[in-house]
């Protein structure tokens, strides 16, 4: 086979050697916790394989698309994704939460389609302005965040939608938004806390106040987080050993293959397994932020910044979720957790930062 | 895109830009170290803490029950036996629609409404995959009618579980007893952790005194549940120490001989072997049947054998208390001779009645017209009251409280058996504290021939007339022969309990009162002379009259004037044969008038029975 001009794979297919790695080992370990999460299901460890594959798929698809390209379509996907979340919210389904869009045979969230699109869009709109970004700019950001964000509240989910609107106000942050701006947007969050406390939903409520005090209701909704805590504590040091997760095994940890499958790697790998993944996570977070350091446009600085630091974002809610730091609102581990939607998400802005760096030199060029 | 002309601007967007990656970064790196701050604090300092909860969390520790210790004659019978009782169980995840299986169910085995209704509660409050008992005890027919058609009944087993059998039944309640459920008093008085998987605990006789020999010590098996609590399996399991055997020196040959002997009049009868102390028959008649009561006697069974007049309830042998009578007159007679106020040939004159000085009142013999000059052979061998009325009031009570206490009147024997009753010897102090009067001399008297407030357990009078054949030497009786641990063969020996010889020293004591007990049965005059006709060996007894009826002064009154309930009570002590005696008796017959005619003929049966039936006996000496 003939594999284009420089006869290096890698390079032709614009594919990130270090990221794909790092993916590719995030990956296996996430394939290796969740054979022993499932019980033991060849079945479902051969569904989230596949579903990796088309990751992995999407991820280098995109990776072929030039920064310059995907601005362009960065407002025509994030319309696309409005259309959608409007739909949802009509005729969405799900259980007691209007999240999924079924078009034939395809079910997903567009919400997290919102989680590319916003900063995308975030980052195309902003990269032609002079930045900092004035007052009216900030505005008009503020929109193409909020929108979304309070369609996604209402279906609702919460965490979903903090993280998307986390996305694109990573942007507004890396395009040099003072510091006193945020003092000041702080301040009046600190101030609106109690009103948002009156308009959130009782399970919202009640997951902040099942973080505050897990012990309180051990059976109802504290017990999730009981239970990954004794899960995560009883691993020690090094872990039960894989497939030996009592907590896991014997149905004590709910949504153990999905967004706590992290408790489960914590109880058969123990802390040096907890330390082991993190350092695969710092190696594409390192790599991202090299990127981002790198790329040569305010739009990939922009985008690859903000990327880097949403998917920091994820890991860190998640951990801190399953170790009882964070309240209980539904992130899964990326690359790990059960489940295609964030998956693909996740690759595929992985397959963002490949373009940016991938592209550079053609920059350059021109 | 424009790339283009300010190129100052951009370069000052890259430099903020830059400043703002390291924040991000320095912030992230804030922020990992929370994490792993926190996962440090799980995963080192509280492993141990989360590691226990985790454990618990999954490990579940079931008791399993020892199998409780058998229970066995001296010659070999079972007398608690541990057999299979079957009841029916349901799964519930299992049956299907159970509501419509057990009204099939009806169409071969009975069940009643009560059974359906607590079935139903049951089945409303456990979880699905819990086994729930629908019925117990099956009878062989039932469990043989399901077996058959067990397919339609899916989620519904026959479970074998051990229960306490008694094969003799009501013959041997009286000292083996019977386990029950425990009941709330009992469960403070045990240790919880042995008995977390027993539901039966001794309530009476040897069940219950030797319950920590028969209990054994409880097993544990640690398994593994989900959170549900299904148990997955089995991760460690230790066997539990079944309970040890005990071996009774009770002769079942002798007991039912000895409960025939009553032939269903009420009364008790005891055995003992002197020399050891063994108890050889321990019988309360009429009793009752002990396994009625294992998994709990119903109310109207229960009611009728507490109401019924016969009282088969009470263990008349342990705690039934009657006047001894005239049974006390060999101590009596050991003690006269002791204290040097008679020799053996010495005579009193018996006129038919006796007379304090200065007192009109006349304590009478039972031989109206007197006996005569009466030595201290004669005083047993007739049982004259006026030669132990004169003798009493020689002694006074003082000394004969000493002396009859010593010879275990008034203080429990110390058999091991629980609930036993002390009976009473009284005196002065005794009077003064019950009744707040003093003693009269008159008191004395009756209480020289066993009457008054003397009274007695048919244990005591076959433990006195066990330490009169020993010539003094008391053992305390023992129904239990030895212990034996099925499981390693172990033996343990129960070692008789010898208390200090009573305070008879010389030796033409014993001898006088072995003879004149002799002369009772042998004598041409003895009270129970007829008993000894035909016999092989040479025995001893004492006959007594126990009076529940105070007879007026001049009256006389036929004993068929008298309603059955109230006439007098037959005593009878023995011991066989004279020399190293083998057996010794005490037998009481409610309402049976007459010492010799209803008591002493018992004896004899159980001599022969003793002696000719059983390998132990030996009719020499």
């Amino acid at each position: 086979m003939r594999l284009g001009r420089s006869g290096n794979l890698l390079v032709d297919l614009h594919i990130d050697a270090p990221l794909i790695g790092g993916v590719l080992l995030l990956c296996a370990v996430g394939l290796s916790v969740l054979y022993s999460a499932s019980d033991h299901s060849l079945e479902v460890v051969g569904k989230q394989g596949v579903r990796m594959l088309m990751g992995l798929t999407s991820m280098i698809a995109i990776a072929q698309l030039s920064p310059l390209r995907l601005a362009r379509w960065s407002p025509i996907i994030y319309t696309l994704g409005m259309v959608l979340l409007i739909a949802t919210a009509i005729v969405g389904t799900g259980r007691g939460a209007h999240r999924w869009l079924e078009i034939g045979p395809l079910r997903f969230q567009p919400s997290e389609i919102m989680k590319l699109a916003v900063p995308l869009t975030v980052a195309w709109f902003l990269s032609d302005k002079l930045l900092p970004p004035r007052l009216s700019v900030i505005g008009a950001t503020l929109l193409i965040v909020v929108i979304p964000g309070a369609f996604i509240i209402e279906q609702p989910d919460l965490g979903t939608a903090i993280l998307v609107m986390a996305a694109g106000l990573l942007v507004l942050f890396f395009a040099g938004i003072s510091w006193r701006l945020m003092g000041i947007a702080t301040a009046v969050g600190i101030v609106c806390a109690p009103i948002g406390w009156y308009t959130m939903h009782d399970y919202q409520r009640q997951r902040i106040i099942t973080m505050l005090d897990p012990a309180a209701d051990p059976l109802g909704a504290g017990y999730h987080i009981i239970q990954s805590t004794i899960a995560v504590g009883s691993g020690g040091w090094s872990g039960k050993g894989w497939l030996n997760g009592t907590q896991s095994h014997l149905e004590f940890l709910p949504e153990r293959a999905t967004d706590f499958i992290f408790a489960v790697y914590c109880e058969e790998f123990g802390l040096l397994g907890v330390l082991v993944l993190l350092a695969a996570y710092l190696l594409v977070l390192i790599r991202g932020i090299t990127i981002c350091v790198n790329a040569q446009d305010g739009f990939s600085r922009l985008i690859a910044a903000s990327l880097t630091f949403t998917l920091f974002i994820y890991i860190f809610v998640n951990m801190g979720m399953v170790t009882g730091q964070l309240p209980v609102v539904g992130v899964p581990l990326p690359l790990i957790s059960y489940g295609g939607t964030s998956l693909v998400t996740i690759m595929t802005g992985l397959g963002i930062l490949m373009s940016i760096q991938t592209h550079r030199r053609f920059i350059v060029e021109s | 895109m424009s790339f283009g002309p300010r190129m100052k601007e951009r370069s000052r967007e890259v430099q903020i830009f830059h400043r703002r990656i390291i924040v991000a970064v320095l912030g992230m790196l804030v922020l990992l170290g929370v994490l792993v701050a926190r996962l440090v604090y799980l995963q080192l300092m509280s492993h141990d803490h989360y590691t226990t909860l985790s454990l618990e969390n999954r490990l579940r520790v079931l008791p399993i029950a020892p199998t409780r210790g058998l229970i066995y004659s001296r010659d070999g019978v079972l007398l608690a036996d541990n057999r299979t009782s079957f009841m029916l169980e349901v799964v519930p995840e299992k049956a299907g629609d159970i509501e419509q299986a057990v009204g099939r169910l009806r169409q071969f085995i009975e069940l009643d409404d009560e059974q359906l209704e607590r079935f139903r509660t049951e089945l409303r409050q456990r979880r699905r995959f819990d086994t729930i008992p629908l019925k117990n005890n099956l009878t062989e027919q039932e469990v043989a009618v399901f077996s058959v058609n067990r397919q339609q009944f899916p989620g519904f087993n026959i479970a074998g579980r051990l229960t306490r059998y008694y094969p003799l039944g009501s013959q041997m309640a009286a000292v083996v007893g019977y386990v029950g459920r425990i009941n709330e008093a009992e469960l403070k008085r045990i240790d919880p952790a042995d008995y977390s998987g027993t539901t039966h605990i001794g309530k009476e006789g040897i069940e219950r005194s030797y319950e920590d020999v028969l209990h054994g010590t409880a097993g544990y098996q640690q398994v593994e549940v989900n959170a549900e609590g299904r148990v997955l399996r089995v991760v460690e399991r230790s066997a539990p120490v079944p309970g040890r055997d005990l071996h009774l020196s009770i002769d079942t040959r002798l007991q039912a001989a000895a409960i025939d002997s009553l032939q269903g009049r009420k009364g008790a009868i005891v055995a003992i072997e002197p020399e050891t102390g063994a108890v050889l028959a321990f019988v309360s008649n009429p009793s009752f049947d002990p396994n009625e009561f294992v998994n709990g006697i119903s109310t109207r069974l229960y009611q009728s054998l507490r109401e019924s007049p016969d009282r088969p309830l009470f263990n008349r042998a342990l705690q039934g208390l009657y006047p001894p009578g005239s049974t006390v007159k060999p101590m009596m007679a050991a003690g006269a001779i002791e204290t040097g106020l008679r020799q053996a040939g010495d005579r009193t004159y018996c006129p038919g009645w006796f007379r304090l000085p200065n007192v009109s009142h006349k304590y009478r013999c039972w031989q109206k017209v007197g006996h005569g000059g009466v030595d201290l052979v004669r005083s047993l061998a007739e049982s004259c009251d006026v030669y132990y009325y004169a003798l009493a009031k020689d002694l006074g009570i003082d000394r004969m409280h000493t002396l009859l206490t010593d010879f275990g009147f008034g203080v429990p024997t110390g058999v091991d058996l629980p609930g036993e009753l002390s009976g009473l010897m009284p005196s002065r102090d005794w009077k003064k504290r019950a009744r707040k009067q003093p003693w009269y001399p008159g008191e004395t008297l009756v209480n020289g021939i066993g009457q008054g407030f003397m009274l007695a357990t048919p244990l005591q009078l076959a433990y006195t007339a066990s330490v009169v054949a020993n010539r003094g030497r008391k053992m305390s009786p023992r129904v239990v022969a030895r212990i034996e641990d099925p499981a390693t063969g172990e033996v343990e020996q129960i070692q008789a309990v010898v208390s200090p010889s009573v305070a008879i020293a010389k030796p033409e004591a014993w001898t006088a009162v072995v003879n004149g007990m002799h002369e009772v049965v042998q004598g041409q005059r003895g009270t129970a002379r007829a008993t000894s006709v035909g016999a092989s060996y040479q025995f001893a007894g004492k006959t007594g009259t126990a009076q529940l009826f105070g007879i007026k002064q001049n009256v006389t009154l036929k004993n068929e004037d008298i309603v059955k309930h109230l006439r007098d009570h037959a005593l009878f002590i023995a011991f066989a044969p004279l020399e190293q005696p083998r057996i010794a008796l005490g037998i009481i017959v409610e309402n049976g008038e007459s010492g010799s005619k209803a008591a002493a003929p018992i004896a004899r049966a159980l001599f022969d029975a003793y002696f000719l039936t059983t390998a132990y006996g030996n009719a020499s000496g």
